[in-house]
């Protein structure tokens, strides 16, 4: 390990917030992959004599307007938005750095093209642009994860493209390409492993942005579809039925919030650490 | 500088014209089709067939983009197929409330955001920087529409201070603030944590340079130092914050419109959705795009004012 490297992970160590945001993560996505064992119902599983109950020792925190306990839905929830922000960021994160990547590397009408179609995607909000792909492709999480990837390769295209157009004028790729080295090759060898750690960074921030884009699809009835679980869906739910049941619209929303801030709390963390001025 | 906005706003127009395509082609691939969305399953083949003429649908589709294309450019978004009425005017009737919302939000976030994060950067590491940085971690980390939902909660469904749904009436200034409280406030105090965030680490990185340092060893004041030569310079990154959170802001308003109940261009755009109004959709679209490349022109020109050394080229 490079001095370099042991630095960063030093910097990264020392953040408390940076590690209290890996502990919510670990403890979310455990949630998400025992949902089966750890949630006390069966989250499709309706008692409508129970509907709309308050928190009580039965039902932790209640039961929605179908008589489903809340809790499960939510612990069922973490799948749905754990999924569609790490696939969506995912599929991004790929073809995203790949184009700005090429972008970059090949320049002329290629990188005119890729640059101005991601800067008119630039142009509107993520959730609108994910409303225009969901408004095409219909309701669904295959079709959420298409709408938020859709969202958020522009912003991988523009990390990626900026440093890529500097490393190609640096001396070692200069002189690979000189002696004959394949463009992929360069690409994939030189160029690809210098850029990815910021784009690590974001790829971290944006997971959170997916999260968010997920249950605010979903609350606008537009994502992921009933029965299945969703932290937005809740939401939705909740504010039907605010007047009768206030505590619905409240535990979700906080499930979101602890997601949302803990990969956000770690994309910071990372920051920092791979931030030159932090480091020793 | 003129000629500068002249060639940023005709640059505008190849960026919307592409916004317009990928949206009218996005729209023309939906799934169903509008004249049953209208007349409803039950109606004959006969009445379809009529109102898919004139709609235009028995076009070609390249023949129905040209013509979208030629009326947009004559200001004629089409008529909603909810209703019938012209989709300029079903935006400019609720506009109004988007942007007074919109503008709301984004002034709370610059009256809580800058003076929290410069505060929390003089103060680093104090209780006062902790207290600040947990705050704006929470704020941006939290969903507009659930900090919407929890006020409404709070201050509308427990206390009865402010009304739950509604836009209130724009001629009465009364009204309309107290139907405008609570949204912007949801906006504004979530926004206010992006600006905190950046205020902070701007004036951090400012307060570390050379200039600073030298300004400080003439003997200046602290409060000169500060707001002579720091703020002045860490000023740039958050007005380019702030420039591209109207853009978030807008799309947030689509939510909290929702949440509030409250009339407004995001209320329209999700109402339109659901009844696959495919022209209000593409209008109310375009607007948002043309709006967002508008406020984009005016961040890059508020740039000179907070920095005299930027030129327009």
């Amino acid at each position: 390990m490079t001095r370099k490297k042991r630095s960063a992970l030093a910097v990264f160590r020392e953040s408390k917030i940076a590690i209290a945001g890996s502990i919510l993560i670990v403890v979310v996505v455990s949630i998400a992959i025992l949902a089966p064992w750890v949630s006390p119902y069966d989250p499709r599983e309706q008692k409508v004599v129970k509907r709309l109950q308050g928190p009580q020792a039965d039902y932790l925190l209640g039961t929605d307007h179908y008589g489903r306990d809340i809790l499960t839905r939510i612990i069922w929830g973490s799948r749905t938005s754990l999924t569609v922000g790490l696939l969506a960021v995912t599929f991004a994160g790929l073809l995203g750095t790949c184009l700005g990547i090429i972008a970059g590397y090949k320049g002329g009408w290629i990188e005119n093209f890729i640059m101005r179609a991601a800067d008119v995607f630039l142009s509107l909000p993520s959730l609108l642009t994910g409303l225009i792909v969901i408004v095409a492709l219909g309701s669904g999480i295959s079709n959420v994860v298409i709408a938020i990837s859709v969202a958020l390769t522009p912003r991988f295209i523009r990390l990626a493209h900026g440093p890529t157009l500097s490393l190609k004028e640096i001396g070692y790729v200069e002189a690979t390409r000189a002696s004959g080295g394949q463009e992929i090759r360069i690409m994939l060898r030189h160029i690809l492993p210098n850029i990815i750690g910021p784009i690590a960074v974001m790829a971290t921030l944006w997971v959170a942005t997916a999260i968010r884009i997920e249950a605010s699809l979903s609350f606008l009835g537009l994502g992921t579809q009933p029965p299945n679980s969703s932290w937005g869906l809740m939401l939705k739910s909740g504010v039907d039925n605010i007047m009768i049941s206030p505590y619905l619209a409240v535990f979700p929303g906080l499930a979101i919030m602890f997601a949302v801030m803990a990969f956000n709390m770690v994309g910071d963390g990372l920051r920092d650490a791979l931030d030159p001025k932090l480091q020793g | 500088m003129v000629k500068y906005v002249i060639r940023r706003i005709l640059l505008m127009i190849p960026t919307i014209w592409v916004m317009v395509t990928v949206v009218f082609f996005a729209m023309h691939v939906l799934p169903g089709d509008p004249a049953i969305s209208i007349l409803g399953e039950y109606a004959s083949a006969e009445a379809l067939e009529n109102l898919r003429k004139e709609l235009g649908l028995d076009q070609p589709l390249i023949i129905q983009y040209l013509d979208f294309l030629w009326d947009m450019v004559r200001g004629d978004l089409g008529n909603s197929l909810s209703n019938n009425k012209p989709v300029s005017w079903l935006i400019l009737s609720v506009l109004p409330y988007s942007v007074i919302l919109s503008f709301s939000a984004i002034l709370i976030s610059i009256i809580i955001g800058i003076p929290v994060g410069i505060l929390s950067a003089l103060k680093r590491n104090h209780w006062i920087d902790y207290i600040a940085r947990i705050a704006a971690l929470l704020g941006f980390s939290t969903p507009t529409f659930y900090l919407g939902i929890l006020l409404l909660l709070l201050f509308s469904l427990k206390l009865d201070l402010f009304p739950m749904i509604g836009g209130g009436e724009l001629s009465n200034l009364g009204s309309m603030l107290h139907h405008l409280t609570l949204p912007a406030l949801a906006m504004g105090l979530v926004n206010a944590s992006i600006v905190t965030r950046m205020t902070r680490s701007a004036v951090l990185d400012v307060m570390n340079e050379d200039y600073v340092q030298t300004a400080r060893s003439k003997g200046l004041q602290e409060r000169k130092v500060i707001y002579k030569h720091a703020l002045r310079n860490a000023l740039i990154p958050v007005i380019a914050v702030i420039g591209v959170y109207v853009g978030v802001t807008l799309g947030t308003a689509v939510l909290t419109e929702i949440v509030f109940n409250r009339p407004g261009i995001g209320k329209l755009l999700v109402g339109a959705v659901y009844n696959r109004d495919y022209p209000t959709i593409q209008g109310t679209l375009v607007v948002f795009a043309a709006f967002i490349a508008f406020i984009n022109l005016l961040t890059d020109l508020s740039y000179g004012i907070a920095d005299p050394r930027v030129r327009y080229e």
